[in-house]
């Protein structure tokens, strides 16, 4: 019998053939698998009438196949976490949501501070019992939920012995808005916009991954070339504005001004620039199930192109003064790590886990659309794992995108907006989609019932991942510098929260 | 020994303090391509908190309400002993220099207090930061004090100042050295600029004196903003005198070389706050200390010359 199924990014299978494997099978497999260059990308309940079922989504770093595989539960299920440590969120989230009682989870508790299905009772964020360290000098420093940056809400706890961080227990769930859920409406037009919003900086890969799955579970042609020539410029562009942002307030954290002033400036040109594609820029609007939602032609890329120029040049100006100044260099170096082992046990992603030489990257690993034929250079962060390392891969990155966006434009003609979706959805089917996003991997996954309509959508965005890397990061650390940690990982709340 | 006209000079300076933010604050907008906010701005934002009431927190005691006066005034008779423009300070007597230092201490010890009062982790973390890293700046700052104290054969801050001339400071241009350098990280310690601590953060995980007022609003702000401004002329005006020994008899060219002095030294904090990043605070003792050890040696070159 298969142990699970094997499929493209962006595909759309029937969900009789995922394999169904008992819970002693299901762990025996994702463990080997996880040892095998393999990650979750996502893990979650459906429930049936007949059955609930739990399915796992795995991504190998290596070759472009998904696997696919789901066990059923009654109302107990071994935690998986002991043995595989990425899975304690999902476990956390499975528990929450569904009220599976996940026996052997090391932590078991909320994750979001939402109802359970069906109950209506009022949860209060961050109202929870915490890990405490005791003992004489231990002291505990709470931090937000309200913070004194214009940042989202979330709430920190820290056991410290003088300025030495012990531990660090990040509550979330303020932002919980409840879209999985908004999401099961049957007419992709009405879920665009929630989509966008998702997690507001990272629109495009939300809207992209969204955009995909229709596609695939409509049955939808895929765009033509230079309508994924565009969603992908978009990405670039999007990938730039942020991690410049990033560059820029890491730079002002250690109070280095003359970086941090300059990058909030310049990632105003980039998001400008994306408004010049599309009128909006956080490129809201632009991607649309079957191509783009605007109208672009040769003169508007030009204008993108000629705009790079000058945005290259201040690039390198301001954030070359980051590398050679040695006071910066000393604190980004050292500060926060999260060794390679670590990285590999909790499944991060995104620029975090390159930082510590994981060679994860989706538009790599699974390509879909243009960069099946542009390919992205993979950025090695050599295993630092510290601030530097997260620092130098954003920085690296960016000149790749500024390369990658070049290179497309050079081939692209013009597209305009693609047609209204009319079709249906194919039903009992399961679609899973995988984007690479500015903050690392970006996961969809839809599943469809017999009459064709959406039954389950699953959102993973890499802040889900990422959230407790943070908390690894700040251990023996000294408290002062948490907020740089904190930049350096620079994760969503809302994205986490949904 | 008091002097009337040094008491009005002293005044002035204590009303213009709060264009040295403003001075810093301009050199680090130029650094960072910003026009900055205006070279009055502490000032609107002085008569703004003025204009506001103060909001206590209920946890805070008397110790609260008391600390902005104690903090105001002490640092206000601290800025009397001070030689200000080349002359003898307003208020001077041989030793002065220890009621100097004690007064600044007076200041800090009720600032500490208070962010204690509030019972915030925040302002406790802040608190313990300001007592390590000032306990390690005093010495460093008296054994600055012994190295002048030892050069000139005096006692008091005034004649010790008087006999700073530049004809003096030819014949030693090594203890000049170490000693505007020693003094110079003094400055930024007690005033918490950067790369020792950072005034214009938001974070409070990262703050030093900063996150000491975090409860404080309205009046007592004003009033604890203004004595900050005052401390840092306090220091300035040390250090100018450190520097520019100067021989000028007329009050005018004094007043002139004075005020360029102390504009130097504020353009001077903005280009070290533009062009370095700060410290982590693990090494802000290293660098403390480093301010000790610069003084120590100009004391062995002394020693060792005579």
């Amino acid at each position: 019998m298969k142990k699970h199924l094997k499929m493209q990014n962006s595909a759309c299978v029937n969900l009789a053939d995922v394999p169904v494997v008992d819970n002693q099978q299901f762990k025996d497999h994702l463990v080997e698998l996880s040892s095998r260059n393999c990650r979750l990308s996502a893990l979650f309940v459906l429930p049936g009438t007949h059955q609930n079922l739990i399915y796992a989504v795995v991504s190998n770093d290596e070759s472009a196949a998904l696997k696919l595989l789901a066990t059923p539960y009654q109302n107990e299920f071994a935690s998986l976490t002991p043995d595989l440590p990425q899975a304690h969120w999902f476990e956390r989230e499975m528990h929450e949501i569904h009220g599976v009682n996940i026996t052997g989870h090391p932590w078991l508790k909320p994750i979001r501070f939402q109802p359970k299905t069906g109950d209506n009772t009022e949860i209060l964020p961050g109202v929870t019992n915490y890990f405490e360290v005791t003992g004489e000098e231990i002291h505990e420093v709470a931090v937000g939920p309200v913070h004194a940056g214009i940042i989202e809400p979330g709430h920190f706890r820290f056991q410290c012995h003088g300025e030495k961080v012990m531990h660090l227990e990040i509550e979330l769930g303020y932002q919980h808005r409840g879209i999985e859920k908004a999401m099961l409406r049957n007419h992709p037009h009405q879920n665009l916009r929630l989509v966008e919003v998702i997690a507001g900086d990272t629109t495009i890969a939300h809207a992209t991954a969204y955009a995909m799955l229709i596609e695939s579970l409509y049955g939808i042609d895929k765009p033509d070339k230079n309508a994924e020539l565009i969603r992908a410029v978009a990405l670039e562009l999007e990938r730039m504005a942020n991690h410049t942002g990033d560059l820029g307030a890491l730079a002002g954290d250690v109070g280095f001004l003359p970086t941090s002033a300059y990058c909030g400036r310049i990632r105003g040109d980039i998001l400008n620039t994306t408004a010049v594609i599309c009128g909006n820029r956080f490129g809201r609007g632009l991607i649309r199930p079957g191509g783009i939602g605007c109208i672009v032609d040769r003169s508007i890329a030009d204008i993108v192109l000629e705009r790079l120029v000058a945005i290259e040049a201040d690039l390198k100006s301001a954030v070359k003064l980051l590398w050679d100044t040695p006071s910066v260099v000393a604190r980004f170096e050292e500060t926060g790590t999260v060794s390679h082992e670590d990285a590999i046990a909790i499944g991060l992603v995104g620029p975090a886990a390159r930082a510590c030489g994981l060679r994860t990257d989706i538009r790599y690993s699974h390509p879909w659309g243009a960069y099946a034929v542009h390919q992205p250079e993979l950025v090695d962060g050599r295993k630092r794992g510290d601030v530097y390392g997260r620092a130098i891969v954003r920085w690296l990155e960016l000149l790749d995108s500024l390369r990658l966006i070049r290179i497309m434009l050079a081939e692209f003609t013009d597209v305009s907006t693609a047609s209204p979706v009319l079709t249906k959805a194919a039903p009992d089917s399961i679609s899973v989609v995988l984007t690479e996003g500015w903050r690392g991997e970006v996961c969809h996954v839809a599943i469809t019932d017999s009459a064709g309509n959406l039954a389950s959508y699953k959102i993973v965005d890499p802040s889900f991942h990422n959230w407790f890397g943070l908390a690894l990061a700040l251990r023996n650390q000294e408290i002062s510098d948490f907020p740089l940690c904190n930049k350096s990982f620079n994760l969503s709340y809302c994205g986490h929260d949904l | 020994m008091i002097s009337p006209l040094s008491v009005a000079i002293c005044l002035v300076m204590i009303l213009l303090s709060p264009l040295l933010l403003g001075v810093i604050n301009k050199t680090k907008a130029f650094f960072g391509g910003r026009q900055g906010p205006p070279l009055l701005q502490l000032y609107f934002d002085l008569g703004k908190l003025l204009g506001k009431t103060s909001v206590y927190s209920e946890t805070t005691t008397v110790v609260t309400r008391i600390a902005p006066f104690a903090i105001l005034f002490s640092t206000l008779a601290a800025a009397l002993l001070v030689p200000v423009a080349f002359r003898n300070a307003g208020l001077s007597f041989a030793g002065d220099v220890i009621l100097l230092a004690y007064l600044l201490g007076i200041g800090r010890f009720f600032m500490v207090l208070a962010a204690l009062d509030t019972g915030s982790a925040f302002e406790g973390m802040g608190a313990s930061r300001e007592v390590l890293y000032s306990a390690l700046a005093e010495p460093a700052f008296f054994c600055g004090l012994l190295v002048l104290i030892n050069e000139t054969s005096q006692i008091g801050l005034s004649s010790i100042y008087a006999r700073l001339t530049t004809d003096f400071w030819w014949q030693n241009p090594a203890t000049l050295l170490l000693l505007s350098t020693s003094w110079m990280i003094i400055l930024l310690v007690e005033n918490a600029r950067i790369p020792i601590d950072d005034p214009n953060t938001h974070l409070e995980l990262t703050m030093i004196h900063e996150v000491m007022i975090l409860d404080y609003s309205g009046k007592d702000l004003a009033l604890i903003e203004f004595a900050g401004a005052v401390k840092l002329a306090i220091f300035s005006s040390l250090l100018v005198g450190l520097i520019f020994g100067c021989q000028a008899q007329s009050l005018p060219l004094q007043l002139i070389i004075f005020a360029a002095g102390m504009l130097l030294v504020s353009i001077v904090i903005g280009i070290i706050e533009s062009t370095i990043a700060r410290l982590r605070l693990l090494h802000v003792p290293k660098f403390i200390v480093g301010s000790g050890a610069l003084a120590i040696i100009a004391l062995i070159l002394k020693l060792a010359g005579n």
